[in-house]
């Protein structure tokens, strides 16, 4: 099946009903692991248990950037190649991508009080992932304030290309600026600086949380794609009768 | 069982996972609930006559 074969909805629909209930099965089997693996981790000798609180926050941060990634390969996919289920893709993606955001935002903040001694510094890792956040429920207002679902996308579209500035910025942010926050220690040229003992946690996690990701964002366009097919029904319905909907 | 001793900092740190386990049951309630919602209108919109082109049904996901 090519990605031209998913442009059908009705085939995506009957792809999503087959793939689901494994996504599923295989991401409460990963998060059962990932949680087991992430409670039997040593103390740091720095951070103490709150290392913990890095199983759950960095798969959290890494997801809140990957959304937007996805949202604007979408963003693309409306614009230039006008991939029916594009917009359907950056739509179901935005609540799930503002949720991670969320987490990663309180789960530092969490994280951040016992080791640095406040909740919140306006320092540029943590107000670029703010302006993330902020983005993210901007582009959930004009979905919602655009009545018409093709203007909306475009709209959404445009919004999202000129967001995907900011994922730089954030990546970033640690080596441009003076931060309180800790530079990358995963995704680095030189390779990991996490002891085993917490990045085979932390990757079975990351990995859980992709396929979290994968599940919902299939699961809310699958909802989608029915959304307007109540809204094509209600025009038919509306044409027989010659009245406006409710 | 030295790695669930989780010292001065336990509420932060049970804090922080509640807080994720509660976040991701809503999104997926809210999934939920928006799946059912979007089946029984399309439902109700067909038991009122309104028929797709294709003439097949809109709940027809498989």
């Amino acid at each position: 099946m090519t990605l031209i074969d998913l442009a059908n909805p009705s085939r995506f629909l009957s792809l999503t009903a087959r793939l689901l209930p494994w996504l599923a099965a295989a991401t409460a089997t990963l998060v059962a692991i990932g949680l087991y693996q992430s409670a039997m981790a040593p103390d740091d000798y720095q951070q103490g248990a709150t290392v913990k609180i890095m199983f759950i926050h960095v798969p959290s941060a890494w997801l809140s950037m990957f959304v937007w990634g996805v949202m604007s390969v979408a963003a693309l996919g409306t614009l230039v190649w006008r991939h029916p289920l594009a917009d359907v893709a950056a739509k179901a993606a935005a609540p799930i991508g503002a949720a991670f955001t969320f987490l990663a935002l309180v789960t530092g903040s969490l994280w951040g009080r016992p080791m640095w001694g406040t909740y919140w510094e306006w320092d540029a890792r943590l107000t670029s992932v703010l302006i993330l956040f902020l983005m993210y429920l901007g582009l959930i207002a004009v979905w919602r304030a655009v009545e018409d679902p093709s203007r909306a996308a475009r709209a959404a579209a445009i919004l999202t290309l000129v967001g995907a500035i900011n994922l730089p910025i954030i990546k970033f942010s640690v080596d441009w600026w003076n931060t309180l926050h800790q530079p990358a220690s995963v995704m680095r040229m030189s390779g990991p600086s996490l002891d085993r003992a917490f990045l085979t946690p932390l990757l079975v996690m990351a990995l859980a949380f992709s396929l979290l990701f994968l599940t919902l964002h299939l699961s809310a366009m699958r909802n989608e794609i029915l959304r307007r097919r109540v809204r094509t029904l209600q025009m038919i319905q509306v044409t027989k009768s010659g009245r406006r909907p409710a | 069982m030295n790695a669930m001793s989780l010292g001065p900092y336990a509420t932060y740190i049970v804090t922080s996972y509640v807080l994720v386990a509660v976040v991701v049951a809503l999104l997926i309630a809210w999934i939920a609930i928006d799946y059912r919602r979007q089946q029984r209108r399309l439902r109700d919109l067909e038991a009122g006559g309104a028929i797709r082109r294709s003439g097949r049904s809109a709940t027809d996901v498989k």
